[in-house]
């Protein structure tokens, strides 16, 4: 059984300029000791989706108009009341944000930081709490973390920091963990070792991680499965390998195929042409075939694609647009 | 030999630590920039990588003489530009001019983008009227942007529109040279490739010569004409781009190399990696300063120089993993 089970999730934002559908029915699971990547442009819903599931929505405007998110077969994150999400929420499903700056608290001490989970969620005395707090700082590589618990944030590199992230984030041991965009900020030899710790987090605890980044080398090495967002919407799911090395959907096609590292030199790289739609106005068929530039049979306009099966594991949406030949696409630049 | 456009010869950035109130005396200095020599020709694209803290966006401060070099000599196009006093600066950096990481941040809210490109083209030329908005007009082109959007503020476009916004900026007063600090890291990958490809098509077009500062070497082997690797304050490694990924000599290229992501689930889940262990020493307590000063970079193949690894092997780890 799924520890975290999100079915037919939908988040809309009731703006001055009509309804933006952020998260138009999406649903996935993750299994204990699974790693599951969310990947899509800026805008696409793959955070908001998974903010929706620990209750951070601003409500109004925003407005989760339905679905579920079962955890642990038992509680639906959705419709629990505030008080259970509170127990819920950094015990049992936790976080990490992408920037490691604006996510402490400059004001206090690492160690109240740390410490705070424990005392919200389980019964323990301060000198208990500490003591835990010091061997979750060793957990996450952290050398001398008796003394340096006391630091502030601003004491520590941006590396640490995010260190000292996923040490609150794992303290109380939680069943799920997300991580948005957890190395964005980060130079790629720190990336190389937070991903590594994330890992090995992960193994010790046997938590399902869901990972939330727009970088597809981080999914490849990451992550068991992995969903391809646009404009709301999951356009392709499978695993690692199916959406790496059989890609079906045209997007997932388009973004493989814009990546920098494969590009040979000297030569231009490919690119999607046009922009995400606007989410403010309803989208009747296929958003992809909307942008600009892009050609497409016109079957998939006016009525929803459908997910397609590919394989046991490999999921597809409908979709009949042809991609512009790299030529094409320089042209219109 | 043809000679060089920009010459940076044992350049030195040094930023001093004060200590005392009323009685200030130094007690130290940050080698942000500890001598730095290269030099560039016309049309060149360098990339210059290494991890924050290194000192590559106070070297591109230095060279953009936001940052008075401490020591050592910046030559353009054999005008020595460390010499030059406030005024002359202002006028000789019409032809070196920079891109920024976060088009959020570096263009003015309040100004339209035909104000602000049209404050940055009056600075060389003196264009009214129609001549400006045509002039205005023919900028935005170039850059893939739509003339008639000039009357629109920059909250108004996308993230890529507002790079290329950045970028027209910059070209406006007609530089020859451009630094380029982080351009893409801030952006989605599909908007990666499309501001990627404009700078490539501009420096190929303008001739322009190209320093595009980055931690990412994926992003910087594609553009890049050679790679300059750099280590707290110094260059570790320096030679054109395909040998330096292909065939690296210095340990911390390896690591850094092999610290990128390769989008592809089979080779990455059997890849061995290098991993250096922990963040870089603080530029602040330097030990060992003095072998680092003898550091120099030898030429270990044609046009590739390196650095001896043994000191920095001594204060880094290397984990295999």
């Amino acid at each position: 059984m799924p520890i975290l089970d999100v079915k037919d999730l939908k988040t809309y934002f009731h703006t001055r300029n009509g309804v933006v559908r952020a998260v138009d029915g999406v649903s996935f699971s993750v299994d204990r000791g699974q790693t599951l990547g969310i990947v899509g442009e800026s805008g696409s819903g793959k955070s908001v989706s998974c903010y929706s599931l620990m209750g951070l929505i601003p409500q109004p405007p925003g407005r989760i108009e339905g679905g579920q998110a079962i955890l642990d077969g038992e509680t639906d994150l959705l419709s629990c009341s505030e008080k259970v999400l509170q127990k819920i929420r950094g015990r049992r499903v936790s976080m990490i944000f992408q920037d490691p700056m604006t996510s402490l608290n400059p004001y206090l001490r690492v160690s109240s930081q740390l410490t705070e989970a424990l005392q919200m969620h389980e019964s323990v005395t301060r000198k208990e709490a500490l003591k835990r707090a010091t061997q979750a700082l060793e957990e996450v590589g952290i050398n001398e973390a008796s003394s340096r618990i006391q630091f502030y944030p601003h004491e520590f590199s941006g590396g640490m920091r995010q260190r000292v992230m996923i040490a609150m984030a794992m303290i109380t041991h939680p069943d799920v963990l997300i991580a948005d965009e957890p190395t964005t900020a980060l130079d790629v030899t720190v990336q190389a070792q937070i991903l590594e710790l994330i890992r090995e987090r992960q193994k010790a605890n046997n938590s399902a991680v869901i990972l939330i980044t727009h970088d597809l080398g981080v999914v490849a090495g990451m992550c068991d499965r992995v969903n391809v967002m646009y404009a709301g919407k999951i356009v392709e799911s499978g695993t690692a390998e199916d959406v790496f090395h059989n890609a079906q959907h045209p997007y997932t096609v388009a973004l493989q195929r814009s990546i920098p590292s494969l590009g040979s030199k000297g030569e231009p790289l490919y690119t999607i042409p046009g922009l995400p739609p606007d989410l403010a106005k309803p989208i009747p068929g296929d958003a992809f075939a909307l942008r600009e530039g892009i050609e497409h049979g016109g079957k998939w306009i006016d009525t929803p694609p459908p997910m397609r099966q590919v394989s046991e594991t490999h999921w597809v949406r409908e979709s009949d647009v042809i991609l512009p030949a790299l030529e094409e696409v320089l042209d219109a630049e | 030999m043809q000679s060089s456009f920009l010459v940076l010869k044992d350049v030195k950035t040094w930023f001093p630590i004060t200590k005392g109130v009323i009685r200030k005396h130094t007690i130290g200095y940050v080698r942000a920039v500890d001598g730095i020599s290269i030099s560039l020709q016309e049309g060149e694209i360098l990339g210059l990588v290494g991890e924050s803290g290194c000192g590559k966006t106070t070297l591109s401060r230095t060279i953009m003489q936001l940052q008075p070099a401490t020591a050592g000599k910046i030559q353009l196009e054999g005008k020595e530009l460390t010499e030059l006093d406030g005024e002359s600066i202002r006028a000789e950096r019409l032809n070196f001019q920079m891109i920024f990481q976060d088009p959020y941040a570096s263009l003015n809210p309040r100004m339209t983008v035909y104000d602000t490109l049209a404050e940055a083209i009056r600075t060389r030329h003196d264009y009214k009227g129609m001549e400006l908005a045509n002039a205005v007009g023919s900028l935005m082109k170039t850059v893939g942007l739509n003339p008639a959007q000039m009357k629109k503020y920059p909250h108004e476009f996308s993230g890529g529109q507002r790079q290329r916004i950045a970028i027209a900026r910059a070209l406006a007063p007609e530089p020859k040279l451009i630094i380029a600090d982080e351009p893409v890291s801030a952006l989605d990958v599909s908007i990666q490739s499309q501001i990627l490809n404009l700078l490539t098509r501009l420096t190929r077009e303008m001739n322009l010569t190209m320093i595009f500062v980055s931690h990412d070497l994926s992003v910087v082997k594609y553009i890049a004409d050679r790679i300059a690797v750099m280590y707290l304050g110094r260059l570790v490694e320096l030679g054109d781009s395909v040998e330096i990924i292909e065939n690296p000599y210095h340990p911390y290229t390896k690591a850094l190399i092999s610290a990128i992501p390769v989008p592809d689930p089979r080779i990455e889940k059997t890849r061995k990696r290098i991993v250096l262990d922990g963040d870089p020493p603080s530029p602040l307590f330097m030990t060992g300063a003095a072998e680092r000063e003898r550091a120099e970079m030898t030429e270990i193949s044609p046009n590739h120089f390196a650095s001896d690894p043994k000191h920095f092997l001594a204060e880094r780890k290397m984990v295999e993993e």
